[in-house]
C-alpha cells in the first residue's frame, strides 16, 4: 500500500464490491459446495443425501480404474511437460542467436498460442484418421497400424503430441524473453573467458535461465493437468470408453455423464489439494528468482 | 566478409524445422477445405489446392450446423466475439478498480480483502466445475451471456496484474496530484489509467485470446445452439463428422480456421503488446 | 615489441552508417593508452572490435604480432573490464575469478593460487564466497579486475569501468587502476568520455570524435599543443577559451589588440588556457567579469570579452571581483587554430 493513500473509506470499498461478490458467488461457494459434496452420498434418483465421511475419498483410492486414470495423468503431465520445455528452449535459443530473420521466426513460433486446445485435437484427430491421415499413413510407411481411439497408447500419443504442439509457443516465449534479460556483457565476458559454445551455454546461460525454467514446469504441469481437457475431450470425440483420460476429465465424466456427485466432488478436492502443493512450490520458487539481481 | 559459418546454417535449419511444426497444420486445414468432401475421403489431406473454399465458406458461415438450425457460422462467430470482449472488458474493469481500491487507500481491512482475492488463483475452474455449474442454475442463468462470462471473472489475474503495476508507479505522482487537489477519483482517471495504457492493451490481448477459446465452461452451460461459440462448436462439429457417412471436413475446417484465425491475428498483430503482458503477468 | 598494430581498421554497420572511419596507431608493449572523446565517438566501438566482440569490416588488427581479424575473442589472449562488470551472477566471488581459466585446461591448485594472488592485490579476501549481487559496486568493481589479472593476458581492455561509482570511490580506484597496470606491466586500452581520467592515467592519450582520430599525444602535449579546437575544449577542465581573432600583417588580433605573431593571414580562431590570463591593470584585453566562482584552491571568473564568452583561472590570493576586468596574455601561450576546420595552425 502507498505511504499517501486515500483516505476515504467508501469509495476503495465500493471498487472492491464488484470483485469480492463475484467471487463470493462464483468462487467460495461453489468450492464450499464441492467440499461439503465430497463427503456425502448423493442417491441416484435424488432423494437427497447421505452423510458418509470419507467414504467417496477411499473408494476412489481403492478404485482400479481412479489409480489407472491418475497414473495416466502422471505419464502424460511428464512427457508433455518434458518434451514442450526441451524443444521450446532448443528453440528459443536458436532464435536468440540468431541475427537475421529472428522476428519472423518468432511471430512463426508463437502463433500458436492463440489456438483453442479443442482445435489442437481436432487437428490431431484429422492428422490421426484411420483411412487417410497424414500421420496414420506415416506409420503406416514403417508398417504401424495406428489406431486412435481404439488402441490405448496411440491415443495417448496423439493427445501427447497435440498437447506439445500447443505448449511449446508459451514456453518459447518466456524462454525467450529470459535469454533476452541476461545482460549482453555477462555473455560477452563470457566469450572472452570460454571459447566453447555449449560451454558458455551449460556454465552461464542455462543457470541464468533456471528461475525461468521452474516457473515454467509449474505452469507447464498446471497446463497438462488442467487446460488439455480441451484436447483430451476432442480426441476421444467426446466417447471416453477405454481410452485414456486425464483426472480432470474424470471429474467432468463422473459428474455431468455419471451424475455421481459425490464422487466427483471427492475428485474435485483431490485436484484441489494437488494445485494448492503446486502453486504454494510455484510461489516458493518465485522467491529465488529475485536472488539473482 | 566471411562465409556463413556452419553453426549459423544449423541454426536457421532448426528453426525452420519448428515453424514448419508449428505451421504445417494450419495449412493442412486450409488445404481440406479446398478440395470436395468426397474426394477428401479417398485421398486425404494433400498438395492440391482445390476450388471449393468459397462453397464451404458460405456453408459453415450461414448454414446452421445443427439440429435446432440455429447455430450458423456466423452466430457462432458473433457469440465468440461477445464472450472474448466481454470477458477482457470485465476482467479489466472489476481488475483495475480492485487493485486501485487496495493499493491507494489506507483500508483497515485491505490485507483481509487481497488474500481473499488472492486464493481464487489457487484453484482453477476445473476443479470446482459442478458445483459452479449448479450456482448458475440456480442463478437462471444457464444459456445467457452473463452466465458464460462473469462466472469466469471469478479469478484475480487481472487484480493481481494491476496490482503489482500500480505498486510500480512512483509515490510521487499520487503526492503531487494531491497537492493540486485531485481527490482519488480525478487522480484515477485523469492519471493513472492514462499511465496504465500499455498495461490495459496487454491485459486486453492475453484475456480476449482466453475467454475465446473457453470451451469446457461454455460447453457446460449453453445447451441451446444459438449461444454456442466457435470453440464450443467444434464439439459438435467431431461429434458430427463421426456420425456422417461423407463427413463434411471441408465446412467443418473451415469453422475450426474461423474459430482460430481471430486470436491469433490479435496476437500476430500486437506481438509485443502481448508477450510484455504474459512476461510480466507471472505473479 | 608493437603489442597493439591498427591497420586502417574501419567500421560500417549494414545501414551504412560509417561509425569509425579507416583508422590506424599502434600501442607498444606496456604502454597504458586511454581512448577518450564523447558519447558516439567510436571509442566503444574500437576497443569491442579489438576485443573481439564487433566485426571489423576492413582493415588488419594485430595482438602481439599475430593477425587476429578471425580470431574468436577467447583466443586473443585478452582480458576485459566491462562498465557494468558483467559478473556472472550465479557464481560466487572465487567461481568469478577462476571461470576463465577453469576453461583453459589449468589445473586447481594453480587455478586457486593464482586467485589467491589477485585476491590479495585487491583486498577481496573477506568476499571470496559470496555472490555479486551480495557485493557493493566498488566491490564488484574489484572483483571484474580480478577475473582479468588472474588471466595474465598479453592485453587488458578497460570499457568505462568507473563510470556507474559515485565521485569519490571513482577517484580512488583511478590511481589503484594506475598502480595496478604499472606493477603488472600488461598493455592496457583504456576506454573513457571523462578526460580527468584520461589526463591521469594515460601514459598517452587517443582523442576521438566522430570516428576519426583527433589527436594522439601523451597528456602533456594534448593539454598544452591541441591539434585542434575539439581537442582544445575537450580536454582540460574549464575547457580552453576558443576566441575570434584577425590577422594584421602578420599579428594576430584579438579585438584590436595585439597578442602574438603568426605566418597564416585572415580570421583565425585564438585559443588561450583560463590559467594564462593574468589579471593585469594596464594589461591590453578588456574583459566583464559577470561570475566569481570560489573553488578554493582558485577562482574562476565567468565573464565576456567583445560579447564572447571567456573564463579566467586565478589563484586564491588574487583579488577579483565583478565588472571591468584588464587582462594579458604571454603570446606562447596563444595557440591559433583555423576558423573552417578548426585544425591547429
Amino acid at each position: 500500500m502507498k505511504r499517501s493513500g486515500f483516505t476515504s473509506v467508501s469509495l476503495p470499498v465500493m471498487l472492491l464490491l464488484p470483485q469480492l461478490v463475484i467471487i463470493a458467488v462464483f468462487f467460495y461457494w461453489p468450492t464450499v459446495v464441492a467440499l461439503q459434496s465430497s463427503f456425502y452420498l448423493q442417491d441416484p434418483f435424488g432423494f437427497g443425501s447421505t452423510f458418509v465421511g470419507l467414504q467417496n475419498y477411499v473408494d476412489l483410492f481403492s478404485s482400479r480404474e481412479y489409480r489407472k486414470i491418475a497414473g495416466f495423468t502422471v505419464i502424460f503431465s511428464a512427457l508433455v511437460t518434458f518434451f514442450s520445455l526441451g524443444i521450446a528452449l532448443v528453440l528459443a535459443v536458436k532464435a536468440d542467436k540468431v541475427l537475421r530473420g529472428a522476428k519472423t521466426y518468432r511471430t512463426l513460433l508463437m502463433w500458436v498460442y492463440a489456438v483453442a486446445p479443442p482445435v489442437a485435437g481436432f487437428i490431431a484427430v484429422i492428422m490421426f484418421n484411420q483411412s487417410w491421415g497424414p500421420l496414420t499413413q506415416f506409420f503406416g510407411l514403417f508398417g504401424y497400424d495406428y489406431k486412435v481411439g481404439v488402441n490405448y497408447n496411440d491415443t495417448a500419443f496423439s493427445m501427447v503430441l497435440a498437447s506439445v504442439w500447443k505448449q511449446v509457443p508459451v514456453n518459447f516465449i518466456f524462454f525467450l524473453s529470459g535469454l533476452q534479460s541476461i545482460p549482453r556483457s555477462v555473455r560477452e565476458a563470457a566469450l572472452i573467458d570460454n571459447r566453447s559454445a555449449s560451454g558458455r551455454f551449460w556454465d552461464v546461460t542455462f543457470p541464468l535461465l533456471a528461475p525461468t525454467g521452474f516457473f515454467l514446469l509449474i505452469i507447464n504441469i498446471t497446463y497438462s493437468l488442467f487446460d488439455t481437457f480441451g484436447i483430451v475431450d476432442t480426441v476421444v470425440k467426446g466417447e471416453p470408453g477405454n481410452n485414456p483420460m486425464t483426472l480432470v476429465y474424470k471429474v467432468y465424466v463422473d459428474g455431468f455423464r455419471g451424475n455421481d456427485l459425490g464422487g466427483s466432488s471427492a475428485q474435485s478436492v483431490i485436484l484441489m489439494v494437488l494445485v494448492l502443493a503446486l502453486t504454494v512450490f510455484q510461489f516458493r520458487l518465485i522467491e529465488r528468482r529475485i536472488h539473482y539481481t | 566478409m566471411r562465409k556463413p559459418k556452419i553453426s549459423t546454417v544449423v541454426d536457421h535449419a532448426v528453426l525452420i524445422a519448428g515453424s514448419l511444426f508449428m505451421i504445417l497444420p494450419l495449412l493442412m486445414l486450409l488445404q481440406m477445405t479446398t478440395i470436395p468432401d468426397t474426394e477428401l475421403i479417398r485421398t486425404g489431406p494433400s498438395l492440391t489446392i482445390g476450388d471449393q473454399f468459397d462453397d464451404n465458406f458460405n456453408k459453415a458461415m450461414f448454414e446452421a450446423s445443427g439440429f435446432s438450425g440455429e447455430n450458423t457460422g456466423l452466430s457462432m462467430l458473433k457469440n465468440s466475439f461477445i464472450l472474448g470482449i466481454g470477458f477482457a472488458l470485465g476482467k479489466i474493469v472489476i481488475g483495475m478498480l480492485a487493485a486501485y481500491a487496495i493499493v491507494y487507500f489506507r483500508l483497515r481491512f485491505a490485507t483481509f480483502a487481497f488474500w481473499l482475492i488472492f486464493t481464487t488463483l489457487l484453484l482453477p475452474l476445473e476443479v470446482r466445475i459442478l458445483p459452479s455449474y449448479e450456482v448458475v442454475q440456480w442463478l437462471g442463468m444457464l444459456n445467457t451471456y452473463q452466465g458464460l462470462i462473469i462466472p469466469l471473472i471469478a479469478s484475480a489475474t487481472a487484480t493481481f496484474f494491476f496490482r503489482q503495476f500500480f505498486r510500480s508507479v512512483p509515490e510521487e505522482l499520487v503526492e503531487a496530484a494531491r497537492i493540486d487537489g485531485a481527490g482519488p477519483v480525478k487522480f484515477f482517471i485523469d492519471i493513472l489509467v492514462p499511465l496504465s495504457q500499455t498495461m490495459i492493451a496487454a491485459m486486453f490481448i492475453i484475456m480476449f485470446v482466453y475467454g475465446w477459446n473457453q470451451y469446457l465452461w461454455p460447453t457446460i452451460i449453453t445447451t441451446d445452439e444459438d449461444m454456442y461459440t466457435l470453440v464450443r462448436g467444434i464439439k459438435q462439429i467431431v461429434q458430427v463428422l463421426e456420425g456422417a457417412v461423407v463427413p463434411e471436413f471441408g465446412r467443418s475446417n473451415v469453422l475450426a480456421l474461423v474459430a482460430v484465425i481471430p486470436p491469433v491475428l490479435v496476437v500476430v498483430f500486437f506481438q509485443s503488446w502481448f508477450v510484455k503482458g504474459l512476461t510480466e503477468s507471472d505473479k | 615489441m608493437k603489442q597493439v598494430q591498427l591497420n586502417n581498421i574501419r567500421k560500417t554497420y549494414p545501414n551504412g552508417f560509417e561509425a569509425l572511419h579507416p583508422t590506424s596507431f599502434d600501442i607498444a608493449q606496456g604502454e597504458f593508452c586511454v581512448l577518450v572523446g564523447p558519447s558516439g565517438c567510436g571509442k566503444s566501438t574500437l576497443l569491442r572490435m579489438v576485443a573481439g566482440l564487433e566485426d571489423i569490416t576492413s582493415g588488419e588488427l594485430q595482438i602481439a604480432e599475430r593477425v587476429v581479424n578471425d580470431v574468436d575473442p577467447a583466443d586473443r589472449d585478452i582480458a576485459m573490464v566491462f562498465q557494468n562488470y558483467a559478473l556472472y551472477p550465479h557464481m560466487t566471488v572465487r567461481k568469478n575469478i577462476g571461470y576463465g581459466l577453469k576453461n583453459r585446461g589449468i589445473s586447481k591448485e594453480d587455478i586457486a593460487a593464482k586467485v589467491d594472488e589477485a585476491t590479495a592485490m585487491l583486498n577481496l579476501g573477506d568476499y571470496l564466497d559470496r555472490k555479486p549481487s551480495q557485493l557493493s559496486g566498488g566491490q564488484r568493481q574489484r572483483v571484474a579486475m580480478g577475473r582479468a589479472i588472474v588471466r595474465d593476458p598479453a592485453l587488458f581492455l578497460f570499457d568505462e569501468p568507473l563510470s556507474n561509482l559515485d565521485a569519490k570511490l571513482r577517484n580512488q580506484m583511478r590511481i589503484e587502476i594506475k598502480a595496478l597496470q604499472r606493477r603488472l606491466g600488461v598493455t592496457s586500452i583504456y576506454v573513457t568520455h571523462d578526460q580527468v581520467e584520461a589526463m591521469t592515467m594515460a601514459d598517452r592519450i587517443i582523442v576521438m570524435n566522430a570516428g576519426r582520430i583527433e589527436q594522439i599525444g601523451t597528456p602533456a602535449e594534448v593539454y598544452h599543443n591541441p591539434a585542434s579546437t575539439f581537442v582544445a575544449s575537450f580536454m582540460g577542465a574549464p575547457p580552453m577559451n576558443l576566441l575570434s581573432a584577425t590577422v594584421v600583417d602578420g599579428a594576430v588580433k584579438l579585438v584590436d589588440q595585439v597578442i602574438c605573431k603568426t605566418q597564416s593571414q585572415g580570421r583565425v580562431t585564438a585559443g588561450i588556457r583560463p590559467e594564462a590570463f593574468t589579471l593585469d591593470a594596464n594589461g591590453p584585453l578588456a574583459m566583464e567579469v559577470q561570475i566569481v566562482e570560489e573553488l578554493g584552491a582558485h577562482r574562476l571568473l565567468h565573464g565576456t570579452m567583445n560579447g564572447e564568452t571567456v573564463t579566467v583561472l586565478v589563484d586564491n590570493d588574487v583579488m577579483a571581483q565583478t565588472g571591468p576586468q584588464r587582462l594579458s596574455v604571454k603570446p606562447d601561450a596563444v595557440c591559433l587554430f583555423n576558423v573552417t576546420d578548426g585544425q591547429r595552425l
